[in-house]
């Protein structure tokens, strides 16, 4: 599926396609250890099994602090 | 310093705490299973897991357990209010000074202070945010902006101290000029030297009796590998929840309220509290020692749970210890700004030196 990610650390927003269908799927795909980021849909804080949908718009929050 | 009194006790108080903590966010297994077969409304089109305490929607997965939003707000004031109360790290009669960067720890120690001052219903003109503004050009000066609009909005006065008016240099010049003369000073060295020095320097002149910071559980475990790696003892020995080896009198205690929160919990307290801030990267911030550090501990808490709770209760055991064997090392005063150090100058002033000499 294809969903549109915001990453804050690059504060940059990309499209990303991948096969799975979970919050863990995601971050593997993108390579992300679960504990260095918080995974936000609407405002709501995501668990690694919660299930992605096509088209959903995700917040990808950097745990660590950038100084 | 005087170490902590409870840390002897700290292994059997942590192992009842550990298992209290368990009963309170493990499910009962069977009470999980039915939940899962049948699952609430809110979680019905999804794998969600559910808070352990009730029927909402987790959004973290602890170490005992998955929570809620206001039942991980609950686990986690509760969590810093038990370790300030544990560890004595404010007094009734303290004027206390937050080490605030403008960043999520420690905006988030100032709010947490701030509500334990209330909940202890301790006077809230007794809370001072002391900033040290090094003088980092596009980075600082955006952190300040946060934390003016967070002191503002708390009501918490806000000290502002500059490198450039105190010790004669911005750091964005100072690192100009070890470029220039090849010394050998790295960034968050040189940072954190003068950062400690004011720190301490302008809250004894204000008169402040304790330094909160917001140092996380990450930060301490990332400290304790470190110094073990490479063998510095003596300086492990000022870590734990309230730092130093001994009291002195130019001294102003430095105490850590978040020393059991993962920098995770922390950001998602942040998070969920909208304490405003901003992700912003230090210019001089390097992918060094530190950082494979915390990388290596990230992957172990990944693939085992609790890692780096374990490393800070091994620790606590430790300290004890450490802290008695380096609290026999005098503590002179510096010969050039009479402020206390471990040598006949301090390295605040052994930096100035280089840089001017």
């Amino acid at each position: 599926m294809e969903i549109t990610i915001y990453l804050e650390k690059k504060a940059s927003t990309k499209k990303v396609l991948f096969k799975g269908k979970t919050v863990a799927d995601l971050l593997a795909k993108l390579n992300l250890n679960q504990e260095t980021v918080l995974v936000v849909r609407k405002d709501q804080v995501l668990t690694k099994n919660e299930s992605l949908k096509p088209k959903d718009k995700i917040e990808i929050l950097s745990v660590v602090s950038g100084g | 310093m005087k170490c902590p009194q409870s840390v002897e006790k700290h292994s059997v108080m942590l192992s009842q705490e550990t298992a209290e903590r368990s009963a309170s966010y493990s499910p009962h297994l069977g009470a999980q299973i039915a939940r899962a077969k049948q699952p609430s409304a809110k979680a019905e089109s999804s794998l969600a897991i559910l808070c352990t305490k009730c029927s909402e929607n987790a959004i973290i997965e602890l170490q005992h357990g998955a929570v809620c939003r206001n039942h991980f707000i609950s686990y986690f004031e509760e969590k810093v209010f038990a370790t300030i109360k544990k560890y004595k790290l404010i007094d009734r009669n303290d004027l206390i000074a937050v080490a605030c960067s403008g960043g999520k720890d420690s905006q988030a120690a100032l709010h947490l202070i701030k509500k334990y001052f209330v909940q202890e219903n301790l006077p809230l003109k007794n809370i001072i945010a002391l900033a040290i503004d090094e003088g980092i050009k596009g980075y600082r000066d955006k952190t300040l902006a946060d934390l003016r609009k967070f002191c503002k909005d708390e009501k918490v006065q806000l000290k502002v101290v500059s490198v450039k008016k105190v010790l004669g240099h911005t750091l964005d010049a100072a690192l100009k000029k070890v470029k220039r003369k090849k010394l050998n000073y790295k960034p968050c060295h040189l940072c954190g030297v003068w950062r400690r020095y004011l720190l301490n320097k302008t809250a004894r002149e204000m008169g402040t009796t304790k330094v909160i910071t917001g140092h996380n559980l990450d930060d301490e475990a990332q400290v304790i590998l470190m110094n073990w790696f490479k063998a510095n003892t003596s300086l492990a020995a000022h870590l734990g929840p309230i730092s130093g080896t001994q009291e002195h009198a130019q001294f102003v205690p430095r105490v850590k309220p978040l020393y059991f929160c993962t920098e995770k919990e922390t950001k998602l307290y942040s998070f969920l509290k909208k304490i405003p801030v901003g992700f912003q990267e230090c210019p001089y911030a390097e992918e060094g020692y530190r950082a494979h550090i915390r990388d290596l501990l990230n992957d172990f808490e990944q693939k085992y749970s609790g890692t780096k709770q374990g490393i800070i209760n091994s620790f606590l055991d430790l300290l004890p210890l450490l802290k008695t064997a380096a609290s026999r090392a005098p503590i002179n005063s510096c010969t050039v700004c009479h402020e206390p150090a471990n040598q006949k100058v301090c390295n605040a002033c052994k930096i100035l030196g280089e840089l001017n000499g």
